[in-house]
């Protein structure tokens, strides 16, 4: 057989039909749904059509769901029609719901391979662009909007043309204070917005390697923002040692096997990718977005760039757009750059690890008096628990930190969770779009410990002079 | 699902890059029930000042391009977020063809899965298409998924191919629910389960602590 890259094993093993005039039918492993998805369990009852898996797929509230007083009535009308509707069709139809009070609910992809249901070798699915979050593990990830939700509800598949595959070397060792975060967006800022479209990605090189599954988790999640169908990185042995022990993973002779299938889940040494990217690790700073989507980043150490830095007039005139939107001026540095809010959350980061993290930059310190507010959303009540039983919230609150339940919250902002106009926010999230965290909300884009960083300084400071216990 | 074999209508030129679907459709309408209703707040934060007054300065509220019914837009257009609310606001304010070079991957699928056509040209011909609309008065294109080609309408009539995925574009055409396709498959889903038993039970307690290390 021909050489394959992982990302052409997985699709191979998947394949429910092929056929020349039309797409693959690709069977999904594992299915996902959130609170955005009334729409697709509307359209299975209005065709009369049935739920295929309910035993393959897991339901979780994390896109509209309050982060503080869950004890009390939600107030969004809208919000509960969401929510219930959820609670009855999942009901309805046997699906695993981890609804409000659940002390597994969190984010969509954070959850699912926290649970160790997302497996390395399957075909995970979720309505929402950020699962190829899950790829982490070795799954293959699909997102897509709620029409697909219903598709895989009423058929367990998907119709999919083969991607690409494409390959992001990372080398080398990452200096001390750079994180998975500054390395996919380093990426992104040398790819671009669009540099992924049409292909999955695939993350290897030493860099990769040596991250934890939290950290490869936070590469995999933003390959969307690089314009990828999704990302993956092949499981071994920090994989596995990860999965071991959660509710879903097998046990004993089921979970040798797992290990086994695993040593095939990778790219054969002569698979041929349509595109290879190399960076080189010692290479890359700490990264901030100055700008209105994840490409328009740079280092910490760096400035605001001018207009006329871009070669194209319309890369011009978006620069000059996002500038008048950040509030910036060319030639600041990014250093000097204020901040009047701290995001820490989403499934970019905001698991265990990050939290950790984080807590270590903001340990004994105060959040700086510039600062309005500073919140920190753990990602799922897992990580929220935990978090508490090593004192982290204590931190956090210590130093002036808001401390949250699990959600998207301030991320995508649908739960009221909101940011003012004009409030200049260090999130640790994967947008920066304009209007996504609130009208007229300028956001940056940074690691957690950027993050925290900047929460203690008031601005931007070089994580890399940090004096930390060395951690990861 | 309705399907679409030609169009003609009034071309909107919106000269922006990147266009991100949370311009197209904001957080604070996610939350609603339905696929419609979305077309009154498409491009919300542009196309309003406060107390939802139009602000005339955003291209679709310029009184030439009221009724426009075809997008000509730029690369990248629909990045961002999955939500397929995007597709629904274009359907919704009665949009049924978008022309660019370059549209982001769910974005581009969300769109068929409505009836709205995004047809993909070259960059010479997508900023042609920018001079001549944002030149003459009442521009007017003429869609023909079929023959798969753009005419002028009205003006001296140049036409412009365009390629298109053979599957779309059929399904596109005959409005074919690409669920009953699946359901068609039907035997061969069988088999596949019957072969690999996809399955994922729970195998420790869920309560927490579990017995592994969670981080």
């Amino acid at each position: 057989m021909a050489p394959r890259t992982l990302y052409e094993k997985i699709w191979d093993n998947h394949i429910v039909h092929d056929d020349p005039e039309l797409p693959s039918l690709i069977y999904i492993d594992r299915h996902i749904v959130h609170d955005v998805s009334v729409q697709a369990f509307a359209g299975i009852e209005a065709a009369g059509r049935r739920v295929r898996r309910p035993d393959l797929t897991l339901a979780v509230v994390d896109h509209t769901v309050p982060t503080t007083h869950r004890e009390l009535p939600i107030l969004d009308p809208h919000a509960n029609v969401l929510l219930n509707s959820l609670d009855r069709n999942t009901r309805n139809w046997g699906i695993r719901l981890f609804d409000l009070h659940s002390q597994f609910q969190g984010i969509v992809h954070i959850i699912g391979p926290e649970l160790g249901f997302t497996q390395p070798g399957t075909t995970v699915a979720c309505g929402d662009s950020h699962t190829s979050t899950q790829g982490a593990v070795g799954a293959l990830p699909f997102g897509f909007g709620v029409s697909e939700v219903e598709h895989i509800l009423a058929t367990q598949c998907l119709w999919r043309k083969k991607s690409q595959p494409m390959l992001v070397r990372i080398e080398g060792r990452r200096p001390k204070g750079v994180t998975a975060k500054d390395l996919i967006l380093a990426v992104i800022g040398k790819i671009g917005i669009a540099g992924g479209v049409g292909h999955v990605i695939e993350y290897g090189g030493q860099a990769i390697r040596e991250l934890s599954v939290e950290g490869r988790m936070t590469i995999c999640n933003m390959s969307i923002e690089a314009g990828a169908v999704s990302g993956l990185i092949a499981p071994d042995e920090t994989t596995l040692k990860y999965l071991e022990g959660r509710p879903f993973t097998p046990r004993g002779k089921k979970f040798d096997e797992l290990a086994e299938r695993c040593r095939d889940l990778v790219s054969d040494p002569d698979a041929a990718f349509n595109k290879v990217v190399e960076l080189q690790a010692e290479d890359i700073e700490p990264q901030v977005t100055w700008g209105t989507n994840p490409g328009m980043v740079t280092s910490v150490s760096g400035k605001v760039p001018a207009p006329g830095d871009f070669r194209d007039p319309r890369d011009s005139q978006s620069a000059e757009r996002a500038l008048e939107y950040m509030g910036l001026r060319p030639g600041t540095a990014i250093e000097d750059i204020p901040i009047d809010y701290v995001f820490i959350g989403s499934c970019a980061n905001a698991r265990i690890e990050d939290l950790r993290v984080a807590a270590s930059v903001v340990r004994g310190k105060k959040i700086a008096s510039n600062i309005k507010h500073a919140f920190v959303v753990p990602g799922s009540m897992l990580v929220k628990a935990q978090a508490e039983s090593e004192g982290l919230d204590k931190i956090f609150t210590g130093a002036g930190f808001e401390w949250h339940d699990a959600g998207c919250s301030m991320c995508v902002g649908m739960n009221g969770d909101l940011l003012p106009s004009g409030a200049r926010c260090a999130a640790t999230s994967n947008r920066n779009f304009e209007g996504r965290q609130g009208k007229g909300a300028r956001t940056h884009l940074v690691s957690p410990m950027m993050a925290a960083a900047a929460a203690v300084a008031g601005h931007f400071v070089d994580t890399r002079e940090l004096d930390l216990p060395e951690s990861e | 699902m309705e399907g679409f074999q030609k169009h003609a209508g009034l071309v909107v030129p919106l000269d922006k890059v990147n266009v991100d679907t949370d311009q197209l459709v904001p957080k604070q309408f996610l939350t609603w029930a339905t696929k419609e209703g979305y077309g009154r707040v498409m491009f919300w934060d542009w196309r309003y000042l406060e107390d939802e007054k139009p602000n005339p300065e955003f291209v679709l509220n310029w009184p030439r391009y009221q009724g426009a019914s075809i997008l000509l837009c730029r690369e990248n257009f629909g990045c961002g977020s999955s939500r397929e609310h995007a597709a629904w606001a274009l359907k919704g304010y009665g949009i049924k063809v978008l022309i660019g070079t370059t549209f982001a991957d769910i974005f581009y699928a969300n769109c068929f899965k409505n009836s709205v056509l995004p047809v993909r040209l070259k960059e010479p011909q997508v900023n042609e298409l920018f001079r001549r609309a944002e030149a003459i008065e009442g521009y007017q294109l003429a869609v023909d998924l079929d023959a798969q080609t753009i005419s002028e309408v009205g003006v001296d009539g140049q036409t412009w191919k365009f390629e298109i995925d053979r599957f779309r574009r059929d399904c596109m055409l005959r409005g074919l629910d690409d669920i009953g396709l699946a359901l068609e498959f039907e035997q061969k889903i069988r088999i596949y389960e019957g072969r690999y038993q996809p399955e994922a039970p729970l195998y420790g307690p869920l309560t927490f602590p579990f017995t592994g290390e969670l981080g």
